[in-house]
């Protein structure tokens, strides 16, 4: 039975939050990446356009739309890996944690705590993003399509189950990955590898080889809770106060 | 420990003075043995949090939000406390005008001297207004004057009889500071006040003064003195005693007797630093 005041949980994240605001480098590497997807997919479409001078955007880019929609997940999956190492792996630095774990709150606040404000941020500025691509997309292949691409439920889908479940998949896993790391970077280039699964499924859905139609996102859904449920148990496990002052290097 | 008592744990780098301190803050599980903090048993899982709500824990590291300011690092420890909003904004005001960190209240943490930030993680230790607190060498790697500027906060919480468990190698700290100390070198070698340890090391001693000194005052000294008599420079003799009170009149009389002249006459006892290194050093 995991024991959890909400409140207590909620007032790590609200220290890690004031934290993050003050951290320039993972706050705008947060905001750029999402902002880079809505705006640069669009960019290169307006450019692609150009070049063959057709004047508008044909029918056949409705394809790669869809599969480019998946970057979502792939930012979604990656973002959280910053926030998450600094939380925890910085706070392991500063030696901050001991002060932190001598308080009433249990292991599993302290966790759930770091997990919200790790998974917050990156989801926010996802789903804030995801309105600029969405107009933007809707702005360039209207004239083309003769059809408003955005919004359709496979997005949905995307936006509000996947890129959660990415999301906290990839805090679970640093948060293991921080129980064996001493500094920040080391953590980020373990995570960095997780991105590399969701490259391969990006490609595969731009070549063709996945749909990604709403069956198959619930199916990679489905994959993605068992996994976030298996790394849950395993994190709990791991983030334990005598664990991080004894074992944790 | 009694309440409202200053308790040193004396003992070199690697005695087991931090492992202590951490399992009666319930951060570690004991491997065996007991002990309670007030009511509660740190070996039960059950009243571990409750423990963890009464006590106070200035960790050897400060470990502070370097990025926050002194303000929201006290902040953000009152509401991990549940300290409700008026009284945490009226405690970090106490203490931070106590420390005269006030005007500093809004500068991040990172920006304060090693004593400040020693100062601010004692005020974290004691937003909650806990019944005890557990320090860990406090006044570690910090200046002279820091380290006063600490002591003399510790000495404050001392008058307000707050009941401290105090981790030092510093012997003067331990000396000036504490009610009882425990030296402790993977073991418990020795226990109680700084008085009491001085006195254990080499018995209680008179040293005597006297005009000058002859065979005659030597052998009447020797005839009632329970202890060994040692004739030092400068006409003293140093005479163990087991109890100084009555045994002293008599060995005065019998010097006085002997044709002594005595000028003056003092305890001799050993420091804390020679109880220390001689029980230290046995091991």
């Amino acid at each position: 039975m995991i024991e959890m005041d909400l409140q207590n949980a909620w007032s790590v994240a609200s220290k890690d939050f004031e934290i993050f605001k003050r951290r320039k480098g993972v706050l705008y590497a947060t905001i750029a990446f999402p902002l880079g997807i809505a705006l640069g997919f669009p960019g290169v479409l307006v450019a692609i356009e150009s070049v063959a001078g057709t004047g508008t955007i044909s029918a056949s880019v409705a394809p790669f739309l869809n599969a480019f929609s998946f970057w979502y997940v792939i930012g979604a999956a990656s973002l959280p890996t910053g926030i998450a190492s600094y939380s925890i792996v910085g706070e392991k630095i500063q030696k901050s944690l001991e002060p932190l774990l001598a308080t009433p709150m249990t292991d599993s606040e302290i966790l759930l705590g770091k997990s919200i404000a790790a998974f917050v941020p990156p989801i926010a500025a996802i789903w804030a993003s995801s309105v600029v691509f969405m107009v933007m997309i809707d702005l360039v292949t209207h004239a083309g399509l003769g059809y408003l691409y955005y919004p359709n439920w496979s997005f949905g889908v995307i936006l509000l189950v996947l890129a959660p479940l990415a999301s906290i998949l990839s805090i679970e896993l640093t948060v293991i990955l921080s129980a064996r790391a001493n500094d920040v970077r080391s953590v980020q280039q373990f995570t960095g590898v997780m991105f590399f699964p969701f490259l391969i499924i990006y490609v595969m859905t731009e070549i063709g080889v996945i749909q990604l139609t709403i069956i198959n996102l619930l199916i990679m859904s489905g994959i993605f809770l068992v996994v976030d449920l298996l790394l849950f148990y395993l994190s709990i496990a791991t983030f334990k106060r005598e664990e991080i002052l004894t074992k944790w290097r | 420990m009694d309440e409202g008592e200053v308790f040193g744990f004396l003992g070199p780098n690697g005695a087991g003075k931090t492992t202590t301190i951490r399992m009666l803050t319930c951060l570690i599980s004991k491997t065996s043995g007991t002990a309670r903090i007030g009511e509660y048993d740190i070996g039960n899982s059950l009243d571990q949090p409750k423990i963890r709500r009464i006590i106070g824990l200035v960790p050897d590291n400060v470990g502070l939000y370097e990025e926050l300011t002194a303000y929201k690092n006290l902040d953000f420890y009152g509401r991990y406390y549940k300290v409700d909003e008026t009284k945490r904004r009226e405690r970090i005001e106490y203490f931070l005008k106590l420390l005269g960190m006030w005007d500093k209240r809004d500068l991040a943490a990172g920006t304060f001297s090693k004593g400040m930030k020693q100062k601010l993680a004692i005020a974290r230790s004691l937003i909650h207004d806990p019944q005890i607190l557990f320090m860990d060498e406090p006044t570690a790697n910090l200046d002279p004057e820091a380290s006063k500027t600490v002591r003399d906060f510790i000495l404050a919480l001392k008058k307000e009889k707050k009941t401290i468990f105090l981790n030092t190698h510093n012997l003067d700290e331990a000396q000036r500071i504490c009610d009882r100390i425990a030296i402790l070198n993977t073991k418990l070698m020795a226990y109680g006040t700084p008085a009491e340890l001085e006195r254990s090391a080499s018995g209680r001693k008179v040293v005597v003064q006297l005009e000058s000194v002859n065979n005659a005052i030597i052998s009447a000294a020797k005839k009632v003195a329970t202890g060994n008599v040692e004739v030092g420079e400068g006409n003293k003799l140093t005479i163990g005693v087991n109890d100084p009170e009555k045994e002293n009149p008599d060995i005065m009389s019998a010097i006085g007797a002997a044709g002594g002249r005595i000028q003056f006459v003092t305890e001799a006892s050993s420091t804390l630093e020679d109880v220390y290194l001689k029980l230290v050093r046995s091991q």
